[in-house]
């Protein structure tokens, strides 16, 4: 597996990114943070397009940039795919030119990605003989993945790619964005500032705020740390698992997911046995209870758990950072707090009113 | 109305050999200037740019009085060049990129500017070295610049009097332009021969124009 290894420091006249990464390059690593947080411009740094005076990059083996020995490869010198926030698709080029305008740029034995591949999965097929005006802007961006995707890129970097669209589209699209990288294997680095994505899309999390790193782990680490809650408000914070579809019991309409050895039981899922889904739990849907799990309650999920942390939030409210083999958080009210007695150590029961899986997230 | 002299066809040529060669110096100069200064954020921008224009302000004269100085045997360019550019050929093709080299470079410089550098970074991303995006991405989307730069210039240079007349003189064959012929014509009292050497211009210079716009019209460039 590459590991990312970077270092920046760029001064701008209102504004300084400061960076210091080092991160296995698998899976989707999204770089999270308010607009203004320096996304894009550390985006631009790992392509080369910005160059910090005393920068320092390297991908695997590869030495992208150096200052110390003044090396700093172009962009067109590093194998990296390129999706902008707009398409920026070449106006004069019909789709299927657009597509093979890189792939014929690569030595033919580099070409991992092949054309027929990739237009099946972005399922651009009947768009390939079309003008670039003629399209939509979920087909433009669509071509304009496939086109980078072509260059069969060691790394993948994404700015935003759903931003200038509207809801509809986004939906459309991120199925292809998780289509892609489950059958090419190719690690993405991903900036949003949109929270359903990164429940959907990311393995990793890196945060940034006012140009600089302030945490960076697995997403359901990031999702349930303090820091993370800081920039996200109250609504979303919730832990995300990836589990397993058990089976499904027609009885009584529900689907059975497992995970670290738990089980939850859902409403019934149009997903086959043993496939993996993603699911999300918003932290005001986790409630305690205190002692043996065996308790009658109305409630399907019912975890064993460890109370790891207290964080206040406000005058009503607290955080309880639980450990059931991965982290779960818990929003609950000050005083159950204090009339439960909860202390860190103890051990309790999660009670789980409401999972999200993966396609209902957009809501 | 008579026929075109050999004399009058003879600085027909002349004519259209200045005007090419001068636009094909002019974009092979002018590119890499219009590029620099589409995207430059260099504080001697707004001095070149205004160098750039003089010749749209000053007098044929005027620019023609200090290119003979400079193209003759004692001046930079006649002494680099070992022997007089004055009404000389050569000299004339100097003294035409001077003086056509604003209606070359703005359109260039504005295509350049609405261009934008987001299709060159795209072309990065995909292994398009900076060259290869240029002529590849860059040159097409700014088609209409260019052509827009080559019309004007080749017409301009066409249509010069002044600074043609006080550099190259008016040599038969050499530096006779159409302007000058129809200006010696006219200093003899050949009315009906000025008349149509003007007229020919006239014609030659709608033509060319109206080719143009027709290409632009039904090849447009699709820019979403």
């Amino acid at each position: 597996m590459n590991r990312l290894l970077a270092h920046f420091d760029l001064p701008y006249a209102t504004f300084r990114l400061t960076v210091d990464l080092d991160e296995p390059m698998s899976g989707i690593t999204a770089l999270f943070g308010p607009s203004g947080s320096g996304k894009t411009t550390l985006l631009r740094c790992l392509a080369g397009l910005e160059r910090a005076p005393n920068g320092f990059l390297q991908f695997g083996d590869a030495l992208w940039q150096d200052e110390t020995k003044n090396l700093c490869l172009p962009l067109y010198a590093r194998p990296i795919g390129y999706v902008f926030q707009e398409p920026r698709l070449f106006p004069h080029l019909n789709v299927r030119s657009n597509l093979l305008y890189g792939y014929t740029r690569i030595p033919a034995e580099t070409r991992r990605i092949a054309i027929e591949q990739v237009v099946d999965i972005l399922g651009i097929d009947r768009l390939l003989n079309r003008r670039i005006h003629k399209l939509s802007g979920g087909e433009q961006q669509r071509v304009a993945i496939g086109r980078a995707l072509l260059t069969s890129p060691k790394l993948l970097l994404m700015d935003e790619p759903l931003a200038s669209l509207d809801i509809q589209r986004k939906q459309e699209l991120l199925p292809f964005i998780r289509r892609f990288h489950r059958e090419l294997q190719i690690p993405v680095i991903y900036v949003s500032h949109a929270i359903t994505e990164i429940l959907q899309l990311a393995d990793r999390v890196v945060l940034l705020k006012d140009g600089r790193t302030v945490g960076a782990g697995a997403v359901n680490q990031m999702l349930t740390s303090r820091q993370f809650r800081g920039q996200a408000g109250s609504q979303r914070v919730g832990a995300v698992f990836d589990v397993r579809v058990a089976k499904h019991d027609t009885q009584y309409g529900l689907t059975q997911l497992e995970f670290n050895g738990h089980s939850l039981f859902v409403p019934i899922q149009a997903v086959a046995v043993e496939q993996s889904v993603r699911v999300h739990i918003l932290s005001r849907d986790v409630s305690i209870v205190v002692g043996r799990s065996t308790a009658p309650t109305s409630v399907l999920n019912v975890l064993d758990a460890t109370i790891v942390e207290i964080r206040e939030i406000d005058q009503s409210s607290v955080d309880l950072l639980l450990d059931i083999g991965a982290p779960l958080v818990a929003s609950i009210t000050r005083k159950s707090l204090v009339t439960l007695g909860l202390k860190p150590g103890q051990r309790v029961c999660a009670q789980i009113k409401s999972v999200a899986l993966n396609e209902e997230l957009m809501e | 109305m008579g026929a075109l002299t050999d004399l009058d066809l003879s600085a027909l040529w002349v004519s259209i050999r200045l005007a090419t060669m001068t636009v094909v110096t002019l974009l092979i100069v002018g590119t890499p200037l219009a590029w620099w200064l589409a995207h430059t954020k260099s504080r001697w921008r707004p001095i070149v740019e205004a160098t750039v224009a003089l010749p749209i302000v000053l007098p044929p004269t005027v620019l023609g009085f200090y290119l003979l100085v400079a193209l003759g045997p004692y001046g930079p360019l006649g002494r680099l060049a070992d022997l007089s550019l004055a009404f000389t050929f050569t000299g004339l093709v100097i003294a035409s990129v001077f003086y056509s080299m604003p209606f070359v470079i703005q359109p260039l410089q504005s295509a350049f500017e609405a261009v934008g550098k987001a299709p060159l970074e795209a072309a990065w991303s995909l292994r398009a070295s900076k060259m290869d995006a240029f002529f590849t991405v860059i040159s097409p989307i700014a088609l209409r610049g260019y052509i827009s730069a080559i019309v004007l210039g080749f017409a301009h240079t066409m249509g010069e009097f002044g600074v043609v007349l006080m550099v190259g003189g008016s040599i038969p064959g050499q530096t006779r332009v159409l302007s000058t012929t129809i200006f010696e014509h006219v200093e003899v009292m050949e009315y009906a021969q000025a008349h149509t050497v003007s007229a020919s211009l006239l014609i030659f210079s709608f033509l060319v124009l109206l080719a143009v716009y027709v290409t632009n019209r039904r090849f447009p460039i699709h820019v979403s």
